[in-house]
């Protein structure tokens, strides 16, 4: 059912002390601290793309600095936000407190430790070069172990709940229960040679196969479903309004489940790998803009003749904005994957703006609401500054917008010098060439990336001030 | 009410509703031998060459080049022609990578004399000013650690014994260390004195480079 919205008086002391809101504290500022640490290296190889010499030493190489960036953010930022805001949603949409705390708490711990010697494994190169999938395996037991710790909970209040219905979102926080699972065991099947070093079970046109299919549905089950259930719960609680279809949710709920799966080859165009494979995954990829943009129509229309709340409400522009993104997303990806349009597009910046419209735009957008209408709940207060908030949804939206467009422009230029001959029929272009006419683009990248930055930092600051400002509040 | 009331079930319709996608596409293919071939013209990589293939992994070269060469004419005109699956066949993991920071590699072996790497491994600016390479000349001044090379090896299912293990690396140590070497003059710019008689780790990554694509050509003359 349709979550009610009872404004802000909605949770009583009683509610208050009944849930387990130390959990969601302690996720949400972790996520805080790995979006910062990962933002600062990304700011780091960013810099390193036009000028070198910031690869300082092994450690600061580029190569290496890459995976601590993209795991920092996907697994450290990404995850534990989605942990946060899963152990938010669960407890009211269920009426229930978390089933295990003491399993909670420990998860908490576990999660930060994977991720921190994660990140350590990563600078000093233990690396499976596996995207997404980089950690070593005695770490990608970690993370089975804390998932699992994770999936324990969820079933477990799930089952014990006092609300009948599940409300959409669980939906998709079940489904990211069982799909990561699947996905991160499948494609880390390893052999050790030592504790720090493994080869995968899979030889080449197989391997990429399995990677692809888990590296694109990594991608679709932490930055679509789990951000998708925080849309649909944060976005009706937050204007007081009900989600206008709920057909329309079931819909797209389970054509986006079905459909996901099939696309991973999208990423491996006009390689090795049997065509076949290739052209499913084509087909697929189109039919999955059906579903994704029934969220997107789902959220605009729910919005019917309440815009004004774009004025009013300063989480909406959030929402709103992030679902915007959303819908281009959904729509770019599909068209790129394309075998003649992926031909000009794939292996170019435009892959790599495409990838941050969805991470800066949509997820970072919907997380920001997400926490900024949760974190004063859960504490008893209200947010420190609205103000801050919207210069922080200003700069993290220019900040984003002139990152991915200046990639664009930088991969159509790039994939057409790449395709340049002369009328003898030879290349117009060196490699060399192709590269050096990108740096004042990637000058313009680093220049909005740290836009983006400050808008981070805004938002930090904006929740550690909240959340100090509770003990002088309960006083008065 | 449905099954928006039994969580269970419908976290096993899930599970089922994934599944399909993902045994046709991924699961199935793991079982057709079409979908990664194999040839007897394309070797496995000896054990430095394994050593160099794991550098280029640790070092996460994967990031900046690609390993496959697509069917288009501008791309078999840059790089040579496209790959083929059969290259692929003891690629655990392989290394498609991608983003092309820097060009595909699939090709690259053979296609450069071993000191045209040693020097552009050591300073790539020194050969292209403007390049955004990392310089990797400390490769040269790490002894290479053979210690594992058999382990590697047997995991990979590359049937060599501890003999051909040490033969292979004994055999490549006198290449590189031979007074007729033809690229001894860069090496022993880029080696410290006390290494110029062992392996390093940059000899073993540019033993690597230097096998891609190779066995290839063989297995196209042999068509």
């Amino acid at each position: 059912m349709v979550p009610n919205n009872d404004g802000r008086d909605e949770m009583s002391e009683t509610d208050r002390e009944k849930y387990n809101f130390n959990i969601v504290r302690g996720f949400a500022f972790s996520a805080l601290f790995w979006l910062v640490i990962g933002l600062i290296v990304g700011l780091w190889i960013a810099f390193e793309m036009f000028n070198p010499a910031l690869n300082l030493t092994p450690w600061l190489s580029f190569g290496r600095l890459r995976v601590v960036h993209t795991n920092g953010l996907g697994l450290g930022f990404g995850l534990a936000a989605i942990f946060a805001t899963s152990y938010y949603i669960l407890q009211r949409l269920t009426r229930t407190p978390i089933i295990f705390p003491r399993l909670a708490q420990a998860h908490l711990y576990l999660f930060n430790t994977v991720i921190a010697l994660g990140a350590l494994s990563l600078f000093t190169g233990m690396n499976t070069t596996k995207e997404y999938a980089e950690l070593e395996w005695p770490l990608d037991l970690g993370v089975v172990v804390f998932w699992v710790m994770f999936a324990i909970n969820v079933f477990g209040t799930l089952i014990k709940r006092q609300e009948k219905q599940m409300y959409i979102s669980l939906w998709y926080i079940i489904s990211m229960t069982v799909a990561i699972a699947i996905l991160y065991i499948v494609n880390n099947l390893e052999i050790p040679v030592t504790l720090f070093k493994s080869y995968s079970v899979y030889a080449g046109a197989n391997d990429a196969n399995v990677e692809w299919w888990y590296g694109h549905n990594v991608v679709g089950f932490i930055f679509t479903v789990p951000i998708l259930a925080m849309f649909y719960y944060f976005l009706p609680k937050s204007t007081g309004l009900p989600i206008y279809s709920h057909r329309l949710s079931i819909v797209s709920f389970w054509a986006l489940n079905f459909a996901y799966l099939w696309t991973g080859a999208h990423h491996l165009m006009l390689t090795p790998l049997p065509e076949w494979i290739q052209t499913v995954a084509m087909a697929f990829s189109i039919f999955l803009i059906a579903p994704s943009w029934g969220s997107v129509v789902n959220g605009y229309y729910t919005l019917q003749g309440n815009w004004d709340q774009m004025r009013s409400n300063y989480l909406v522009k959030f929402f709103i904005a992030g679902i915007t993104f959303y819908g281009l997303q959904t729509l770019q990806g599909p068209l790129q994957g394309l075998r003649t349009l992926n031909a000009f597009f794939h292996y170019t910046d435009w892959v790599v703006g495409h990838v941050h419209m969805g991470t800066m735009g949509w997820v970072t957008m919907v997380i920001s609401a997400s926490f900024y209408y949760m974190i004063p709940r859960i504490t008893n207060t209200e947010i420190y500054s609205v103000k801050l908030a919207n210069i922080h949804f200003w700069l993290i939206l220019v900040g984003q917008f002139t990152w991915t467009i200046t990639m664009w422009i930088a991969g159509i230029q790039q994939g057409a010098m790449w395709k340049a001959t002369n009328p003898d029929g030879s290349l117009m272009y060196n490699f060399l060439d192709t590269v050096t006419s990108l740096y004042p683009y990637y000058k313009l990248r680093f220049a909005a990336g740290g836009i983006y930055f400050i808008g981070i930092l805004v938002f930090v600051w904006n929740l550690i001030m909240t959340v100090r400002k509770q003990p002088s509040q309960t006083e008065a | 009410m449905g099954i928006t009331s039994k969580p269970v079930v419908f976290a096993v319709l899930s599970a089922v509703v994934i599944l399909i996608g993902t045994t046709v596409t991924v699961f199935i293919p793991l079982f057709m031998p079409s979908t990664q071939p194999i040839s007897a013209s394309i070797t496995p990589y000896t054990a430095v060459e394994q050593e160099g293939r794991d550098i280029y992994m640790r070092e996460g070269c994967n990031n900046c080049h690609t390993q496959t060469v697509r069917p288009l004419r501008t791309e078999v005109l840059r790089y040579g022609e496209y790959s083929k699956p059969e290259e692929f066949a003891y690629d655990r993991p392989f290394l498609w990578g991608s983003r092309r920071t820097g060009p595909d590699l699939n090709r690259v072996g053979g296609k450069y004399p071993d000191s045209w790497h040693y020097k552009h491994l050591d300073s790539p600016q020194s050969m292209f000013e403007k390049s955004n390479m990392p310089p990797y000349g400390w490769l040269a001044k790490n002894r290479l650690d053979t210690e594992y090379s058999l382990k590697k090896t047997s995991t990979l299912g590359y049937g060599y014994s501890q003999n051909d293990v040490q033969q292979q690396i004994a055999q490549y140590r006198s290449t590189v260390t031979d007074g007729n070497y033809p690229s001894k003059e860069s090496r022993d710019k880029v080696t410290p004195p006390e290494l110029q008689k062992e392996l390093t780790e940059m000899d073993a990554l540019i033993a690597y480079l230097q096998k891609l694509g190779r066995d290839v050509k063989k297995m196209e003359a042999a068509k």
